[in-house]
């Protein structure tokens, strides 16, 4: 077995129903947990297997579930397990492909990792507009709930667990996760400081873990195959598998399952087709639209955490944007800050005040109405509202990601926007 | 304490603060916007960015933002460094895009922290080339004005009215740039602390729009300390005067009082101070019944004759000063002296007095009051008698809160965190009272009931607490509350109770302070919040009056007196009419010394026109017993004087050699001879303090432009300042403003800091004590080493048998925050947030009588009223709001005979109106 998350979508041609997922041993690695793991098992051992989180920012997901505190007196409340399906990164669609075939997996990820940090509840956050996931989220769940997967004493053990799906009213900053939780309790999407971190005081200040749909994805192979096995499955420093993804230009756009640390050029060439004739390559965002653009010297690295950090961006969510010749990279940055802009919570200064300034200029620089020194006023305002601290969350830092980098490698194309007064590829 | 270094020189800070605190504490001058004091940080405006070093070794630090961090031992930062002073001129440069160029025409220029912060940032180009983002205004109620398009998104608004006050009608709306802060819709704004934003708005979005509407530069403005006259909390306020007007009343800090927030009858309520029903000259009614203007002097050879012609009634005034009410008792002797209150209340207030005296128990400030972690609200409805109270409370119910936090790591000034870690978590407040209040959304439980009803749960809260108190028998459906309560404050650290005397019930408040005794007597601490209802009502308790204003009015019906000086008062409100009628009706004098047109100068022989609060200096004693100095700000127009002056000219006329006071230092040293009030002396330095190089105190800002442009149009001369020979403040610009007493600021400003945020440059450490000491001298503290028990009351109330009589509904008292206190009801904006007079009954009661929610209701001598309904309110009792001009203060003690009225047409609530815009 060496796609855990996808093999029985592909074996079943589709989505994997309640019958063709525990013919495929479905749920049984949950009742295994639920009835004879102890939760510091199952914690140690999806430590051991080194599975980081996939929702961009690669935190251990083991460490994070021993952060919840364990020896809290009884009655004192809730613990809450969320799983962060609000999936609104630009050019990301992995989570969303999970959930609309095998939602079933998502919830068996769930009743483990609950059972791991003793949460007696549990949320899906879902991306308002994912109206299928939702539809097929819920049937799965009454499926669960009848089997007694769900509910009171499931699995026939003492351990209750209610699972619910809360549809998001669909902000971008929902899916940072302490916004996600203001949003759940229902109050004004912005994030919150930490300290406290969720772990400690989550939803409605209790202790509350979010983890990413795909994360979740990789926890019942994970405790049905060993730490090993899903180490071994990484082709380098990272373990397991990594749903990748590629849109643009490409003859075959799409996302796969692949090992982690497969090299971005064997993602386009080989599993997208590579470019579409006529179409020549520039630059990529290898993790959506909030990581730093690569450029050709970079293509050859794995698709892996330390690996795509150190060559000065980030993996993210793995679902890449391909930015062709037919781009004009001062107008993709644009639209860009635009995204951000229009998805800034409004809470702090400078990504509320900041973003629409940045945006403007670059239209100005776009539509031939750039001044000289805008580049410098560009770079002066990004490196103060990008620096991670400035700003209340990382959202104005993400934004500025590809800003930065595009200023960077696609300089000549900025200055040259402003020394003609005219966008070189207008009309393209 | 910690020890932090901020740009190379180190400072004592304390252990727990952020850093904003830590560097605002030490007077450095850091900007910032969403921190405030009373609120603490949520890292909104990101404006007070410094840099922090790890180490001694570590120079190129990290950008911190201060209000967000803890100042630990050893923390080095720089708010000078060049990339702290980059990002934050660059805070202001972001703000700027959209904020409007209109400082010229906006009320806040001269005192907005908005300006402020952006010259001390140093942000002077900009460098933006877009369009300002717009938005549409709303119509928030006679109060706040609103103007959108200032907002720089600070979020201090919503954090204030939401999160502080308790309000539910504004909020945070949309997101991004487009980030909106008022109502769902247009109207008035519903909190009753709502005039707060005007000073928590770091700009002009939310203004005081009775000053919008008669506008002056707050460096324009002659200010002085004050004492709010609204009620008997004795806020302390700065009211700011120009042309003879009163401008506008602004908060005035006092960390044991009234921190940085006022209510908004006190903010709004002193309009009455320009009221076309002032007095402004001196009259005596001619044969025709018609006023004829005389000059002061002669006046003062009136009441002298007026004086030789045997005994005189004095009528004092828990609204008058304590000078004035002194000066009063001085002249007519103590037999002969009436407090001016009406009888049964001021037998409340003695015993109010007395329970203070006699008692173990704590007299609390407000911050005392939030730091309680367990109250019971026994009778008082403060919200509408004492509402500044009211705002304690509901900080005192967020200790739970707090508490939970601090064990989690979370600083309490950490205030996001807070809340979002505790959530609603609220210490346990009980409320007993007649008809719900609005605070009882914070109550753990509530209790509605008569007077007695209310009281009899008191004893029994008492007895369950300690068997030596007497015991009462108690209907079923009142034990849980007891219960509940008794459990709660017995296992407090901090218990309160809180009463007073505006439930007209004696057995309340002894229950009150039965209470407050049997958990004192259990070795705990237990503080005791009794109130009266006007500003001086302790004050002239304290003075004491042998004679009760029925005797008093007795003695002039009868004929046995045939002369009356009525002081500040309006005796209808304190007496049933009737009986005023009778003894105005025989008086060969009625004497009559007032700032308003009320219904008794209607009836006075002369009329002798006293100078308001604003323009006189003297004392008020508040709930604490907190003797506390209000100062003349301005000279008003017109004749008008202090009232005690006008009594000790009479006296010396008449050759009196006892009240030869010519000051109101000699008022007030003569009056400390008064054993209740030795301590009022020391209440505030006498007119000859001088501060350094022997300077007085300025009224004026050194901007001021008064003195050579107020009456340039007129006469291009330069009008002399008069020389103030009463207190140490000049009436011009000239003397210092700096390091006097913290009873002495009339104004706050400093280099650089413009707007009220300049008030953390008086304080000892922010939101801490004032340099110059606090406020006011306590005069009711006692070292009692009793527990009161020997004290108790042992009486149970008799009960009510409450239900409907034949002849009638008894009636109950309610108050209403705007329009039950007196003075405030003549100010414009009140009078136009006020509802007309309300009667409240069951609904039941109003549909077997016949009448309809929203129509009018009569009862013969009483008046018309606009029916209310609740159902909280018992069977066979009808609650009427006291004190609304037109309306009744006193009930009568049968039950009344209620009839539909048709002809009343209610007053329409405002948002109603306000449609029609």
């Amino acid at each position: 077995m060496d796609k855990p998350l996808t093999e029985r979508i592909d074996a079943c041609g589709g989505l994997v129903d309640m019958a063709a997922f525990e013919a495929a041993e479905g749920y049984a690695t949950a009742r295994r947990a639920v009835t004879e793991m102890t939760p510091q098992e199952i914690q140690e051992i999806v430590k051991e297997a080194n599975l980081r989180g996939r929702g961009g920012a690669g935190f251990p997901t083991g460490v994070k579930w021993g952060f919840v505190p364990k020896d809290e007196h009884a009655g004192a409340g809730h613990k809450y397990l969320v799983c962060n399906a609000d999936e609104m990164e630009p050019g990301t669609f992995k989570d969303r492909y999970l959930m609309e075939y095998d939602p079933h997996m998502l919830i068996e990820g769930m009743i483990i990792g609950a059972f791991a940090i003793q949460a007696d509840k549990a949320y899906v956050f879902l991306r308002g507009e994912y109206h299928e996931s939702y539809r097929l989220l819920n049937n799965a769940i009454a499926e669960a709930k009848a089997k007694g997967y769900l509910g009171e004493g499931i699995f026939g053990s003492s351990f209750d667990l209610e699972l619910a799906v809360h549809r998001s009213a669909g902000r971008y900053i929902c899916g940072e996760e302490t916004a996600l939780l203001n949003a759940l309790e229902g109050k004004r999407a912005q994030p919150r400081t930490k300290p406290p971190f969720p772990p400690a005081s989550g939803a409605w200040g209790r202790p509350t873990i979010v983890n990413n749909v795909e994360t979740l994805c990789n926890v019942p192979a994970i405790l049905q195959n060993g730490a090993e096995w899903f180490q071994d499955l990484g082709l380098g420093e990272d373990a397991g598998t990594k749903i990748y993804g590629v849109s643009g230009r490409v003859n075959n756009p799409g996302l796969w399952e692949l090992p982690m640390g497969t090299t971005i050029r064997e993602i386009i060439e080989q599993h997208a087709g590579g470019m579409q004739d006529g179409y020549e390559l520039r630059g990529i965002l290898p993790g959506g639209a909030s990581t730093e653009f690569l450029i050709e010297e970079h293509f050859d690295l794995p698709m892996e955490y330390g690996t795509i950090q150190a060559a000065g961006s980030r993996m993210g969510t793995g679902t890449m944007i391909l930015m062709d010749d037919s781009i004009c990279p001062v107008d993709m940055s644009r639209n860009l800050q635009h995204f951000f802009a229009q998805e800034s919570c409004g809470f702090c200064t400078p990504c509320r005040e900041g973003l629409p300034w940045l945006e403007q200029l670059l239209l100005d620089i776009e539509e031939g109405r750039g001044q000289p020194g805008d580049l410098e006023l560009l770079e002066t305002n990004a490196s103060l509202i990008g620096a991670p601290g400035n700003t209340f969350c990382l959202h104005a830092t993400g934004a500025i990601e590809p800003l930065a980098s595009a200023l960077k490698y696609f300089r000549e194309d900025f200055e040259a926007h402003i020394r003609d007064g005219r966008c070189p590829q207008a009309g393209h | 304490m910690a020890i932090i270094t901020v740009d190379g020189q180190t400072f004592d800070v304390q252990e727990g603060h952020n850093l904003l605190q830590a560097c605002l504490t030490h007077k450095l001058d850091l900007p910032y916007f969403c921190w405030h004091p009373a609120m603490g940080s949520v890292g909104a405006c990101r404006q007070c960015a410094v840099i922090q070093y790890q180490d001694e070794d570590d120079e190129r630090g990290r950008l911190v933002m201060a209000c967000m961090t803890l100042a630990v031992d050893g923390t080095r930062i720089s708010i000078e460094a060049g990339q702290a002073k980059e990002f934050r001129a660059s805070v202001i440069e972001w703000l700027m895009e959209n904020h409007p160029h209109d400082c010229p025409v906006c009320e806040e220029g001269g005192e907005c922290h908005l300006q402020d912060m952006t010259v001390m940032t140093g942000h002077t180009t900009r460098r933006y080339r877009g369009q300002k983002r717009t938005f549409r205004n709303q119509y928030l109620g006679p109060f706040i004005g609103h103007e959108m398009n200032r907002c720089i998104t600070c979020f201090r608004c919503v954090r204030y009215y939401h999160d502080y006050a308790g309000g539910d009608d504004l909020q945070a709306f949309g997101s991004r740039t487009r980030m909106f802060f008022g109502r769902e819709s247009d109207g008035v704004l519903e909190n009753e602390f709502a005039g707060n934003l005007v000073e928590v708005c770091p700009t002009g979005v939310f203004t005081d729009k009775p000053f919008s509407q008669t506008y002056t530069r707050k460096w324009d403005l002659q200010s002085a300390p004050s004492i709010c006259p609204g009620c008997a909390v004795g806020c302390n306020t700065l009211p700011g005067a120009r042309y003879g007007l009163l401008k506008r009343v602004h908060n005035r800090y006092h960390s044991d009082v009234n921190g940085y927030f006022l209510c908004d009858r006190g903010r709004f309520g002193s309009h009455f101070v320009n009221a076309d029903a002032r007095i402004r000259r001196a009259g005596v009614r001619a044969e025709d019944g018609v006023f004829e203007e005389i000059a002061i002097e002669d006046a003062s050879v009136r009441l002298s004759e007026v004086l030789g012609q045997g005994d005189v009634i004095g009528i004092g005034s828990p609204r008058a000063s304590l000078e004035a009410n002194f000066a009063l008792k001085s002249l007519v002797g103590e037999d002969n002296f009436v407090a001016g209150v009406a009888d049964n209340e001021n037998r409340l207030n003695e015993l109010m007095v007395s329970i203070y005296r006699e008692s173990g128990a704590h007299i609390p400030t407000l911050t005392d009051v939030e730091a309680a972690d367990a109250v019971l609200v026994l009778g008082e409805d403060v919200l509408n008698t004492a509402p500044r109270v009211a705002l304690a409370l509901r900080q005192s119910v967020r200790n739970l809160s707090l508490e939970m936090a601090t064990n989690a790591g979370i600083p309490e000034w950490q205030d996001a965190g807070v809340r979002g870690h505790a959530q609603d978590a609220l210490n346990p407040l009980f409320i007993a009272s007649i008809a719900p209040t609005r605070i009882d959304d914070i109550a753990a439980d509530t209790l509605h009931g008569t007077p007695d009803v209310l009281a009899e749960a008191g004893f029994a809260i008492a007895h369950q607490i300690d068997s030596a108190f007497v015991a009462v028998e108690l209907f079923n459906d009142v034990n849980n509350f007891v219960d509940a309560a008794v459990k709660a404050l017995s296992e407090a650290k901090r218990p309160l109770i809180v009463s007073g005397t505006g439930c007209g019930s004696a057995a309340l408040m002894q229950a009150a302070a039965n209470i407050a005794w049997a958990l004192k007597g259990r070795g705990g601490e237990a503080a005791l919040l009794l109130t009266g209802q006007e500003a001086n009502s302790t004050g002239v308790t304290l003075l004491g009056a042998d004679l009760d204003l029925g005797s008093a009015l007795r003695k002039l019906s009868t004929g046995d007196v045939k002369n009356v000086i009525v002081l500040e008062n309006d005796l209808y409100r304190r007496a049933p009419a009737a009986s005023v009628d009778a003894a105005l009706d025989k008086a060969d004098n009625v004497i009559v010394l007032d700032v308003l047109e009320t219904p008794t100068i209607e009836r006075a022989t002369m009329v002798l026109p006293a100078a308001a609060y604003a323009e006189s200096t003297g004392t008020f004693v508040n709930y604490e017993g907190r003797a506390q100095r209000f100062y003349q700000v301005f000279e008003a127009d017109g004749a008008t004087r202090p009232a005690w002056r006008y009594l000790t000219d009479a006296a010396k006329l008449a050759g009196r050699n006892d009240l030869r006071w010519d000051h109101v230092d000699e008022v007030v040293r003569a009056c400390a001879g008064t054993d209740n009030l030795k301590g009022i002396q020391d209440v505030a330095p006498t007119a000859d303090y001088r501060g350094r190089a022997n300077l007085r105190i300025p009224r004026e800002t050194h901007r001021a432009s008064g003195r050579t442009a107020m009456h340039a149009h007129l006469n291009v001369h330069e009008p002399k300042t008069t020389v103030d020979e009463e207190t140490p403040f000049s009436y011009s610009m000239e003397g210092l403003n700096g390091d006097q007493p913290g009873s002495l600021i009339p104004y706050v400003w400093s280099p650089g800091w413009n707007s009220n945020q300049s008030i953390f440059k008086f304080q000892q450490e922010v939101a801490g004590s004032l340099q110059g000491g606090e406020v006011g001298v306590r005069l009711l503290d006692v070292s009692a080493n009793g527990t009161g028990l020997q004290n108790r009351f042992r009486d149970p109330p008799e009960t009510d048998s409450g239900s409907t009589t034949a002849d009638g509904m008894r009636l109950l008292p309610l108050y209403s925050i705007f329009g039950s206190d007196e003075l405030s009801g003549f100010s414009p904006p009140i009078i136009e947030r006020s509802s007309g007079p309300q009667l409240v009954l069951n609904p039941g009661e109003a549909h077997q009588l016949g009448l309809t929610v929203g129509g009018g209701v009569k009862s013969p001598g009483l008046g018309s009223f606009e029916v209310c309904v609740s159902s909280e309110m018992p069977r066979g009792y009808a609650g009427i709001v006291l004190g609304m001009r037109g309306s009744i203060n006193v009930l009568p003690q049968d039950a009344v005979e209620l009839m539909p009225d048709p002809s009343l047409k209610p007053k329409r609530p405002l948002d109603v109106i306000a449609r029609g815009h």
